[in-house]
């Protein structure tokens, strides 16, 4: 018997899901000797025609990781696409557009502005821009373009399955493993590893009525260890956001960030977390609740720290001159 | 093209206990007002998920307006003071995503103010009119199933000197 094929492709991605599927630990053995790995990058020296080379729906299971940012990433999200027979959004990155998808809030325009002229440790008096395509005296040569808007995965091709958390835990990757081994998959669409509750419902830590004179970021204060964390004025996620990280920051005394993205049923994980918020402010005076709201100092980086790409309206309105 | 004023399209959010009821006086009073809000009926102002704003304006609204009873007249207590404490927020949100302020209105009508009512709107349909169109870009959120279409990168590239 032949052994199921398993790729493994990193987009717009820190690396770290890549660190968190080697977190299954000695089990990566049994995952070489189940699986035969034919695309990892990271890992083992791949090139992309050994990915062009294979038949369509030849990969069994595709983990793929990172937003996509440049057209490198969204022709690697087509190609596996139609090699795999079971594309897995791997990560809060590829699952809503993640950390990368916060650069919707700019656009390709101001972030080149930004990283190669403003930057204090950029030195570019002539004011060059990378291009896609530049003439050498070897040939012509090519880099993949820079696209304004940042996408999750699902937002560019069909995703089967879903597996969020930045990165996710390590029991997650191997039950997903093990179920495309046995062949028990879910229904399509599913969230692997992760519940359809809230953080909140899971959160074993005290909670009585909120009510919030001040919003502190996490940096501003040291919690208290039992307590509920927003009853203490400390911005946590946890009312909006998907449960399954079995309270992995929460236990560490830090407030949930939301990387397992919106709960069961919220279309815009923002509106949801502000929405909680802001009813658990103890003031009915318009100047005091201002007050308390200037707490909150980055609205767009608190409410979609992970999902501003796959949120309703996805990025900041582009500039009238640049739509023409 | 034709010179054709702009005519805003603004969703209003009206509490059923005094801006709904204030707005039927509006009109049973045979008070004038733009036609450009559509009403949408809701319990309480504090039903107002910040959600149906948003999604709103990416389905093509220029303005959003949400009335409710005057703070201490909830028909639920203190439903609209939740209203009160999310709008600021909301306003600060939008800002960010490039949305000015003016196209998000809160104010507070009963069910005997119909005059306020009709030039609440008159007031704000001529501050987003002066504004212009929003034109939110509506791009499918979720590919279908049937076609998989992909946005396409803009074509203009920033200017490039080597």
């Amino acid at each position: 018997m032949t052994k199921p094929k398993l790729a493994l492709y990193w987009a717009a991605s820190c690396g770290g899901c890549e660190i968190a599927v080697l977190e299954i630990k000695e089990k990566i053995l049994d995952v070489a000797n189940v699986f035969d790995i034919v695309f990892w990058p990271c890992v083992m020296d791949f090139k992309y025609e050994d990915v062009e080379k294979l038949a369509d729906k030849e990969i069994d299971l595709c983990l793929f990781n990172g937003a996509i940012r440049t057209s490198e990433h969204e022709h690697f999200a087509k190609l596996l696409r139609d090699k795999s027979k079971v594309l897995v959004a791997y990560g809060a990155c590829a699952c809503e557009g993640g950390i990368p998808g916060l650069a919707n809030e700019f656009d390709r325009k101001s972030i080149f502005q930004r990283v190669y002229i403003e930057t204090p440790s950029t030195y570019n008096p002539d004011k060059k821009f990378p291009q896609e395509n530049y003439d050498m005296p070897e040939g012509k040569v090519h880099i993949p373009a820079f696209y304004d808007t940042v996408r999750s995965l699902k937002q560019t091709v069909l995703v089967e399955y879903f597996i969020p958390g930045c990165p996710p835990l390590e029991k997650t990757t191997w039950k997903a493993l093990e179920a495309v081994i046995k062949g028990e998959l879910p229904p399509v669409g599913s969230f692997l590893g992760a519940g359809d509750k809230t953080v909140c419902e899971e959160c074993p830590r005290k909670k009585e009525e909120k009510k919030i004179k001040g919003f502190y970021r996490s940096h501003l204060k040291i919690p208290e260890p039992e307590k509920c964390l927003l009853e203490q004025g400390i911005i946590c996620a946890g009312p909006a956001t998907r449960s399954g990280c079995e309270g992995t920051c929460i236990k560490a005394n830090l407030p949930c960030w939301g990387c397992y993205g919106p709960a069961q049923g919220v279309s815009d994980v923002g509106a949801k977390f502000m929405s909680a918020l802001a009813s658990v402010i103890d003031s009915d005076d318009e100047k005091e609740v201002a007050k308390i709201l200037e707490g909150i100092v980055d609205p767009i980086g608190t409410f979609y720290r992970f999902a501003l790409a796959s949120s309703l309206l996805r990025r900041k309105k582009m500039s009238q001159e640049k739509k023409e | 093209m034709n010179q054709k004023e702009f005519e805003p399209k603004i969703v209003g959010f009206l509490c059923t206990w005094c801006s709904y009821t204030g707005a039927d006086m509006a009109g049973t009073s045979r008070m004038k007002y733009p036609p450009n809000i559509l009403i949408v009926r809701v319990m309480c102002s504090g039903r107002v998920d910040p959600t149906f704003i948003l999604k709103a304006f990416h389905e093509g609204a220029d303005g959003v307006l949400i009335a409710g009873c005057h703070p201490g007249d909830c028909h639920y207590i203190n439903g609209n003071m939740k209203t009160l404490r999310r709008y600021p927020l909301l306003v600060k949100l939008l800002e960010r995503f490039g949305i000015e302020n003016e196209r998000i209105g809160l104010e507070w009508i009963s069910a005997a103010e119909g005059e306020k009512f009709s030039n609440v709107v008159k007031k704000f349909t001529s501050v987003v009119k002066k504004l212009g169109p929003l034109n939110w870009q509506i791009v499918e959120n979720q590919i279908q199933p049937t076609e998989m279409t992909v946005e396409k990168p803009s074509p203009k590239l920033p200017e490039v000197r080597v």
